[in-house]
C-alpha cells in the first residue's frame, strides 16, 4: 500500500472527492493564492499546502479565494450548503473561530432544528489545531472542545493519514455540518494509505493498542504520544489500552465504557485546556457509567489552564507528552501492578 | 411600472394580511397566548410586498427578527406561520423556531434570524449557489438599519462584490435599533452610502410608498439578475409599534406613533393613491379587508387549538443522521 503523509491524503480526498460530486465547492484564505494577480494561478495551494493544485483542475469557479473575512465566507458556506452545493470551507487556524463562531453555532449548527428538520447545513469546516510550532497563543490552539459542546455539528479528528481519508471522504459525503481538525504537526507524519476512496464512519472509536492494565484514551496527536508511552511501559510489563474516539460528536461512549470495564484505570490525554473539556466529558461519562469498574480515581493528562506561551521551553512544558502520560499511567495503577 | 389590476388587488391582499396578521398578533400577545418574542413589522408593508413582488421560483430571500411580512409576502402559509408563532406541533418549523426563527425551505426562504444581520452571509452562499447551477435567481436578505452596522453585514457586502454573486442587500431603515435611533448609530448618516464603497450600486426609495418601492425594487433586481453581481437597495419606513411587543417605546417623540399611523401608513397611502387615480374601487379594497379579516380570525382559532409538540419532538432534527 502506499505511504502518504496526512497533507498528501487530505489533498488526494479533495480532488478524488470534487470530482465524485460537482455541487462540491472549497472556499478559504488563499487555498489557491496569487487571486488578483495576472498570470498566477495556484500560488499557495493553501497556507500549509493541503489545497494544492485544485485550482488548477477545478478552476476558480470551485475553488474560491477569499478576502480575509471568515465571519462572510463561513456564513457563506452556510448558505450554499442550505440551498444545495456542499462547501469545503478552510479556517486557516481554529484559533480563529472568534470572528466567525456566530455563523457556525448559531446558524449552521442550528438550521436544521430551528426549521423543524425542513432543511440541513452538509458542509465541512476544515481547519488546523495544536501547539509546538512555537508560533504563540493565537495560532496554536487545540479548540475542539468549543464546538464538541454545540449541538448539530459533528467534530472529527484524524491522528494518522490513513484516518485523515477516510474521515474526510465521510465528512464530504456527511450531511451534517463537520468540524474536520487537522493536527499542523501531523501534516508530516506518512501510513499505508490507500488510492481509491473509503469511508470511516463517525462514532466509532479505533482501538489503537489492545490491553489489559490500563484504558488511555487520545485524539489526534496525543494518541502517538500514548503509543509511545505504551511501549516504554511494556517493558516495565504495563500492559496498556488506547482508544482513538476519532470524533468526540458523535463519540463512541459504548468502546470506552467496556475497555474500563475491562482494564478497571483510566487514563484520559487531551491537548485542549482542561475546563469543560473533552476530558472531563469522557471522566464524566466513565464515573457515571462504569464507577463501579474504576479500581483508582481517573487521571487526566492535559494542557494547563492557561494561554499557550511562546518560549520554546515554556510550550514544551505546556503539551501533554509521553513522560507525562507514563507518569499518569503509573499514578492510577499506583504499585497495583 | 405599469401594474394590472390583478397585481394590485394582490398587492393590496398581500399588504393587508401582513398588516392584519401583525395586529391580531400584538393583540394575542397581549392576552398572553403567545410564548417569547414577538417582533412586529406593521407599517413595513410595502417594502415587503414591493420587493418580494419581483421574486420567484430560483431566488431566496433571508429575513430579520421583524420578518412575518417577508414571509407572507414570500407566499408562506399563514396558518403555518401563525401555528408556528403559537409554538405548535404543526407549525411552519413543528414550533421549534417560533416568530423569530421562522423558515420556509420549501419557497427558498432562509429564515428568520435572531443574530442581526446574519442573512447577510447567508444570502451570499445562496447567491453562489445560484451562480454555480447557472441559475438566473437573486438572494435578497433583508437587514435592518440597526443590523446595517454588523461587521458580518459588511463582510458579506464585500464578498458578494469579490466573488460577483447577485445579492440585493434590502436595508429597511426604520429609524430604530431596538432603542436607538439610526441617526446615532449610522455614521454614514444613509445605508445607502456604503454601496459605493463595496463597490456596488445603491439606491434609497420611501418605504411608504408601494409604488416607489416596487418600481425601484423592481430595476434593481433585474440589474442584479442580469449582471450577477451586487446591489444595496435602502428603503426608508416606519414600524408601528415597538422594538417587541411589551416595548413601552420611552424612546419615541411625543405624539411618533400617532403621526406614523396618520400620515406615513403605506396601506392608506395605497388605497389612497389607487382609488384617486380610479384604479380599484374602495369596494374592492373593502371586500379584501373583510375576507382577510374573516382569514385571521380562523389562523388565530385554529393557531389556539393546535396541539404543542410532545416528548417525542425534542431530539428530533438535529442532525440528519447521528
Amino acid at each position: 500500500m502506499p505511504i502518504k503523509t496526512v497533507r498528501e491524503a487530505i489533498n488526494e480526498t479533495l480532488f478524488q472527492e470534487m470530482r465524485r460530486d460537482e455541487r462540491i465547492v472549497i472556499m478559504g484564505e488563499d487555498i489557491a493564492g496569487g487571486a488578483g494577480t495576472a498570470g498566477v494561478e495556484d500560488a499557495w495551494g493553501g497556507p500549509l499546502g493541503v489545497t494544492a493544485g485544485l485550482v488548477g483542475e477545478f478552476g476558480r469557479g470551485r475553488v474560491l479565494d477569499t478576502p480575509i473575512s471568515e465571519a462572510g465566507f463561513i456564513g457563506a458556506a452556510a448558505g450554499a450548503a442550505l440551498t444545495g452545493l456542499r462547501p469545503i470551507a478552510e479556517l486557516m487556524f481554529v484559533d480563529f473561530l472568534g470572528v466567525c463562531f456566530d455563523m457556525i453555532y448559531n446558524q449552521a449548527a442550528k438550521f436544521r432544528y430551528m426549521f423543524g428538520g425542513a432543511g440541513s447545513a452538509p458542509m465541512v469546516i476544515r481547519t488546523t489545531i495544536g501547539a509546538g510550532m512555537r508560533t504563540g497563543a493565537q495560532h496554536s490552539q487545540s479548540l475542539y472542545s468549543i464546538f464538541t459542546h454545540v449541538p448539530g455539528l459533528k467534530c472529527v479528528m484524524p491522528s494518522s493519514a490513513y484516518e485523515a481519508k477516510g474521515l474526510l471522504t465521510q465528512a464530504i459525503r456527511d450531511d451534517d455540518p463537520v468540524i474536520f481538525f487537522e493536527h499542523k504537526l501531523l501534516y508530516d507524519t506518512a501510513d499505508d494509505v490507500p488510492n481509491e476512496s473509503y469511508t470511516i464512519p463517525f462514532g466509532e472509536a479505533n482501538f489503537v493498542r489492545e490491553g489489559t492494565d490500563v484504558t488511555i484514551v487520545a485524539l489526534s496527536r496525543m494518541v502517538h504520544f500514548a503509543k509511545e508511552a505504551a511501549e516504554s511501559l511494556a517493558k516495565e510489563g504495563i500492559d496498556c489500552e488506547i482508544i482513538d474516539p476519532r470524533t468526540t460528536s458523535p463519540l463512541d461512549a459504548d468502546s470506552i465504557i467496556e475497555s474500563v470495564e475491562n482494564t478497571g484505570h483510566l487514563v484520559i490525554v487531551d491537548e485542549d485546556t482542561p475546563r469543560c473539556s473533552f476530558e472531563t466529558d469522557i471522566a464524566a461519562l466513565v464515573a457515571d457509567e462504569a464507577f463501579g469498574a474504576l479500581k483508582a480515581p481517573i487521571k487526566r493528562v492535559n494542557a494547563p489552564h492557561s494561554p499557550i506561551p511562546f518560549a520554546p521551553e515554556l510550550e514544551d512544558l505546556y503539551i501533554p507528552d509521553a513522560s507525562k502520560i507514563e507518569a499518569a499511567v503509573r499514578s492510577t495503577l499506583d504499585g497495583s501492578k | 411600472m405599469q401594474q394590472s389590476r390583478e397585481e394590485l388587488l394582490k398587492a393590496y391582499r398581500t399588504m393587508r394580511t401582513i398588516r392584519e396578521f401583525e395586529e391580531r398578533l400584538h393583540v394575542q400577545f397581549a392576552a398572553g397566548d403567545i410564548p417569547g418574542f414577538v417582533h412586529l413589522s406593521a407599517g413595513q408593508e410595502a417594502s415587503a410586498v414591493g420587493v418580494i413582488s419581483h421574486l420567484g421560483e430560483d431566488d431566496y430571500i433571508a429575513t430579520t427578527h421583524r420578518g412575518h411580512g417577508h414571509c407572507i409576502a414570500f407566499g408562506s402559509d399563514t396558518q403555518a406561520m401563525m401555528n408556528e408563532i403559537y409554538g405548535r406541533r404543526d407549525g411552519l418549523c413543528k414550533g421549534k423556531g417560533g416568530s423569530i426563527h421562522i423558515a420556509d425551505m420549501a419557497r427558498g426562504m432562509l429564515g428568520a434570524n435572531g443574530i442581526v444581520g446574519g442573512g447577510g452571509p447567508l444570502c451570499v452562499g445562496a447567491a453562489l449557489t445560484i451562480k454555480t447551477q447557472g441559475k438566473r435567481g437573486v438572494a435578497v436578505p433583508f437587514i435592518g438599519d440597526g443590523a446595517s452596522n454588523q461587521g458580518h453585514v459588511f463582510e458579506a457586502m464585500n464578498l458578494a462584490s469579490v466573488w460577483q454573486v447577485p445579492v440585493l442587500f434590502v436595508f429597511e431603515n426604520n429609524g430604530y435599533a431596538e432603542a436607538t435611533g439610526a441617526d446615532y448609530s449610522v455614521a454614514s448618516g444613509d445605508i445607502v452610502k456604503r454601496a459605493e464603497a463595496f463597490g456596488m450600486p445603491g439606491e434609497q426609495v420611501d418605504g411608504r410608498d408601494y409604488f416607489a418601492v416596487h418600481d425601484v425594487a423592481g430595476a434593481m433586481i433585474e440589474r442584479v439578475r442580469d449582471s450577477g453581481k451586487p446591489a444595496l437597495l435602502e428603503i426608508k419606513l416606519d414600524r408601528f409599534y415597538g422594538h417587541y411587543e411589551g416595548d413601552a417605546q420611552t424612546y419615541r417623540g411625543e405624539g411618533e406613533q400617532e403621526r406614523i399611523r396618520d400620515t406615513a401608513d403605506c396601506l392608506k397611502i395605497f388605497a389612497d393613491k389607487v382609488t384617486s387615480a380610479a384604479l380599484l374601487g374602495p369596494e374592492q379594497l373593502e371586500g379584501i379587508d373583510a375576507e382577510v379579516s374573516e382569514l385571521m380570525d380562523t389562523c388565530v382559532a385554529k393557531a389556539k387549538a393546535a396541539p404543542p409538540p410532545t416528548q417525542s419532538d425534542l431530539m428530533t432534527d438535529i442532525y440528519v443522521s447521528y
